[in-house]
Formats: structure tokens, C-alpha cells, sequence
């Protein structure tokens, strides 16, 4: 036990607390003075809309994915969810090549769009795109098991009282979904905020325009402006951590759910 | 509950028809194959499309070799690391109950939740040269950054929670009487950690370790702060995709990718083999 907290300690604490004591040696004038810069609070601004945007997309198509894996026998089933963990199993720089690949103007991709006037690599949508890539898993995964082990009897008792398709969906299944869906979602989010490196290939990486904050951290830090590093760092850490107790809480109101109904 | 009293769904609701179903099916194996099967298929197709001896001599660059010996490297000690700590961790906050057991919990989520970039710059904040232990590692010329210490500590940052959390709850849901029966046989610590623990969770703890093997070789975020880019020196094979990239080599990138890719693969396969056996 001895051993094992003194591993955490130097391994994950100790770096930790160097950040944030860089941080209260700033100071909140200062700290507030960079954040508030404008390069600073245009990448923050970036990094949480397309982060919105790969959210959402994530959050509709994982709970169609949830649902046809769970709910329809269909050949190649297996393969497909098999295929979902695919985003985690492969690397993020080599997720970000391939993508700025398939969408530059001679990929795949990019030869349907750009002629279309859509073009994805060096706009906000490739790095909604690199974020939403890397955090697929995560809604699909977290509503799976709920809707497994959703108990069929309160769908046939909505369909005996007459209620159609849709409103089984709105009324009866979604509810109990809920928790787990926005578990998903949490975490989904807050997997966008932090990608790095699926985004940096695909982003073009233009100050003011599609640079993301984790990036203007590194360039700082390469600029040996440690102190604008750290406070970016920080406030990156702090919108992380809070979505953390967010996502345990709802974990927590889930598994309440889930004792309700069993 | 009795067959008959559980009425088939389809008596229930003969209005339904099969074309709703087929619809989402089509739609879900549609977005599947753009945003996942292709983006995969389509690193195979760059790094042969030159040909097969282009790939060969692309992947047995120096450089490009350097870097999969250092991130073959740091995944061999990464792994063992951290599935001793992830096994001890687990078995701690599984079997005792301590002051700041709670803590330790969120502790090892931190790594899950912060961006690796963020645990980057943590270490350089702490080992770098203006850091908090920086001045006195230079002192006793003790290289950390920009060197494989810094790597594989940054590795294990970001890896360390995998193996606790796959086997955390098999360990919490077993419970400890196993252990104690064989306790009051007179079984010692290691025989009984060895003979009954670790049988239980074989499973869950090669998933883990799996897992955390994957993640190792394909750190990025983390390990570009800390790592410092020295060409055939400090280059993980991630970061070489990255140079490879910028250097306008973009096949040379997509070789060394498909290497990494079919490492995931592989990945794939054994996690689906795994979830079937647990």
C-alpha cells in the first residue's frame, strides 16, 4: 500500500502540485491577464465549440449505435462492435494523419467536399472532426450495458396502453437511459477539451483561428513562457476536474437509478 | 416467470414494421464505415500505395527505426510498472480500509481525465530547468527531459489507471473469502496472492494490461513536451509520424502509422477474444 501511494505520489501527484504552485506564483492579476489575452481566450473559445460540436454529433450517434448493437440481430454484428473501440485502440497522431489525409483537397474526402465549397482541414469542422473521432466510444459504451439490462416489461406495458414507437422512445426508454447517456456525454466533452494529437495534424493550427488551447500551451512553453503555459495548463485542468465530479456524480445518480428499478 | 406469461413482443405490437429498424442498421454501418472503417483502411492504402518496397525502405529508415526501438522500449518498462501498481492499488482499496481511500480513488482518475498535454507540462514545471526539482537535478547532472526517464514517467502518467480499473471491480464484486479460506489453511501471503487472487482476475488484468500496452505505444500528447523531438535520439514513433508529416514525407508517415495501426488491431482482436472469455 506504502508502495503504491508513494508511486502515484511521484508519478501523478508531485507533477500536479508543480502546476499549480507555478500557478499561485503567478498570481491572480497576472493569471487573469493571460487568460483573458485575446490569443488566449480565442483558442479557449475554439477549443470549447468544437468540443460542443464533436459532442454532440458523438451523443446522436451513440445512441443509434447503442441501439441497433442492442436491439436488432443483423449479420456482422459482432464486427460492428468490435469496430467501436477502434478510436481507442489507434493511436491519436496516427487517428490525425490519416484523417488530415482524408480530408485535404486530394484525400478521399476532401475531393467530394471541397469542390462543394466544405472544406474540413484548417477549419473549426477538422477539429471537430479529430475530437469527435477519438471520443466515439465513449456514449456508446456507457449506454450499452443500461439498455441491456433495461427490463422489456415497461415497453409492453407502454405498447398495451397504446403508446406508439416514438413516445416508448421519448417516455418510457430514454428516462432510463438518461443517467448513463449524459455519463457518456461528460466524458465525451471532456475527452474533446484535452485531444491533442488527432487535432494538431488536421487543424492547420492557425493563431486566432483554428488553434487550440492545449496547442498555444506547447507553443508557449516553447517560447520558454512558462508562466502563460502553466496558467493555460491550469485552467485546461480545472474544467477537466470539474467535469470529473460532474461525471461522478451522475455515475452515482445512475447506479441509484439502476438500485430503483432492479 | 413461466414462458407463456411473457408474451412475444412481436404479438404485442403488430403494427411495427421492419422498415425503422433497417433504416437505423443501414445508417449506424454507414457512419461506422466513413468515420471509422475508412480513416483505418485508408492509412494501409497511403502506406502501400508507392509500392511495397518503397514501404520497406521507408519503414527501415534509421531514424523511423530508432523510433520503434524507443517506444518498444518504453512500453516494456511501462507495462510491468504499471501492472504492479495497478494490481497493488487494487487490492488496496479493495481488500483494507484506509484514510484517504476515497482520495486515492480520484487520484488514479486523474490521469483518465486531464489531457496529456497538461501532464506534459506538469513534469516540465517539475524537472525542467526553472522547475521546482529542476535547478538541483542539473546540479547532479541527472537528465530527466528531453531523455527516456521523462518519457517513460510521462507514459506512465498517462497509462497508469488502465490496469486498475479493469481490475478493481472484479476484485471489490469477489469479495475476500477465498483469500481468508486459504489464509486459515496456513497459505502465505504469496502463495495465496499467487494461487488464489490472481486466477480470479487473470482476465481482467491481461485486458488491463492490454490496454494499457496499446496506450503506452501510442502516447502522443504527453510525451511531445517532454520528449524534446531530438531526431533518432528522443523520437517515439508517434512523434516520427508527426516530423514524418512535416517534412512533407507524408508517405513515410502513413508507413510508420501502419505499423502502429496494426498494433491496434491486434489490439482489437484480443480485447474481443477477452471480452468473450471473461
Amino acid at each position: 500500500m506504502g508502495v503504491t501511494l508513494s508511486y502515484l505520489g511521484v508519478i501523478v501527484l508531485l507533477p500536479v502540485i508543480a502546476l499549480v504552485l507555478k500557478g499561485a506564483e503567478i498570481g491572480p492579476a497576472r493569471f487573469w491577464a493571460i487568460t483573458t489575452a485575446p490569443r488566449t481566450l480565442a483558442a479557449l473559445q475554439l477549443t470549447l465549440l468544437a468540443a460542443t460540436m464533436a459532442t454532440i454529433f458523438n451523443a446522436l450517434y451513440g445512441l443509434l449505435m447503442a441501439w441497433v448493437l442492442v436491439r436488432y440481430e443483423f449479420p456482422g454484428k459482432r464486427i460492428l462492435d468490435a469496430l467501436v473501440d477502434i478510436p481507442f485502440a489507434l493511436p491519436t497522431a496516427v487517428a490525425g494523419l490519416a484523417l488530415s489525409a482524408l480530408f485535404a483537397a486530394n484525400g478521399w474526402y476532401g475531393a467530394i467536399l471541397e469542390p462543394m465549397g466544405l472544406p474540413v482541414v484548417f477549419t473549426i469542422w477538422g477539429v471537430a472532426i479529430a475530437m469527435s473521432f477519438t471520443s466515439i466510444p465513449f456514449v456508446i459504451r456507457a449506454v450499452q450495458p443500461v439498455l441491456e439490462d433495461l427490463d422489456p416489461q415497461y415497453e409492453q406495458a407502454a405498447r398495451t396502453l397504446g403508446a406508439g414507437r416514438f413516445t416508448i422512445f421519448a417516455r418510457v426508454i430514454f428516462p432510463a437511459i438518461l443517467p448513463a447517456f449524459l455519463v457518456g456525454v461528460t466524458l465525451s466533452f471532456a475527452r474533446s477539451l484535452g485531444e491533442f494529437g488527432a487535432v494538431v495534424f488536421i487543424a492547420g493550427n492557425l493563431p486566432m483561428k483554428t488553434e487550440i488551447a492545449s496547442l498555444l500551451a506547447v507553443i508557449r512553453l516553447e517560447e520558454y513562457d512558462y508562466n502563460g503555459a502553466a496558467v493555460i495548463a491550469l485552467v485546461l485542468l480545472l474544467i477537466a476536474l470539474l467535469l470529473l465530479v460532474v461525471s461522478n456524480l451522475l455515475q452515482a445518480r445512475a447506479l441509484r437509478y439502476k438500485g430503483k428499478t432492479a | 416467470m413461466s414462458a407463456h406469461a411473457d408474451p412475444a413482443p412481436a404479438a404485442l405490437a403488430p403494427r411495427e414494421s421492419r422498415l425503422v429498424p433497417r433504416l437505423l442498421i443501414g445508417l449506424a454501418l454507414l457512419l461506422t464505415a466513413v468515420f471509422v472503417v475508412v480513416p483505418m483502411a485508408y492509412i494501409f492504402h497511403r502506406a502501400f500505395a508507392a509500392g511495397y518496397a518503397v514501404f520497406l525502405t521507408n519503414i527501415t529508415e534509421p531514424n523511423t527505426l530508432h523510433a520503434i526501438w524507443l517506444t518498444v522500449l518504453t512500453a516494456v518498462i511501462v507495462l510491468p510498472v504499471n501492472i504492479a501498481f495497478g494490481v497493488a492499488a487494487a487490492w488496496a482499496i479493495a481488500r483494507f480500509t484506509f484514510p484517504g481511500r476515497k482520495a486515492l480513488l480520484v487520484l488514479i482518475e486523474i490521469p483518465f481525465s486531464i489531457s496529456p498535454i497538461i501532464a506534459g507540462i506538469c513534469y516540465l514545471l517539475l524537472y525542467g530547468r526553472n522547475g521546482l526539482i529542476g535547478p538541483y537535478l542539473l546540479a547532479n547532472d541527472i537528465q530527466i527531459l528531453f531523455a527516456l526517464p521523462g518519457i517513460v514517467m510521462v507514459t506512465m502518467f498517462v497509462t497508469a489507471p488502465f490496469v486498475v480499473r479493469e481490475v478493481l471491480p472484479l476484485m471489490q464484486a469477489q469479495g475476500s473469502e477465498q483469500e481468508q479460506a486459504a489464509l486459515t489453511l496456513g497459505a502465505s501471503g504469496w502463495q495465496i496472492f499467487r494461487r488464489v487472487t490472481l486466477p480470479n482476475i487473470r482476465w481482467a488484468l491481461l485486458y488491463g494490461a492490454v490496454l494499457c500496452g496499446a496506450r503506452a505505444v501510442g502516447e502522443f500528447g504527453g510525451v511531445s513536451v517532454v520528449a524534446g523531438k531530438i531526431r533518432g535520439q528522443t523520437n517515439t514513433l508517434p512523434l516520427q509520424i508527426e516530423l514524418l508529416f512535416q517534412d512533407l514525407n507524408v508517405t513515410g508517415a502513413f508507413a510508420a502509422a501502419s505499423t502502429l495501426t496494426l498494433i491496434a488491431l491486434v489490439v482489437l482482436v484480443l480485447k474481443t477474444l477477452m471480452e468473450s472469455r471473461r
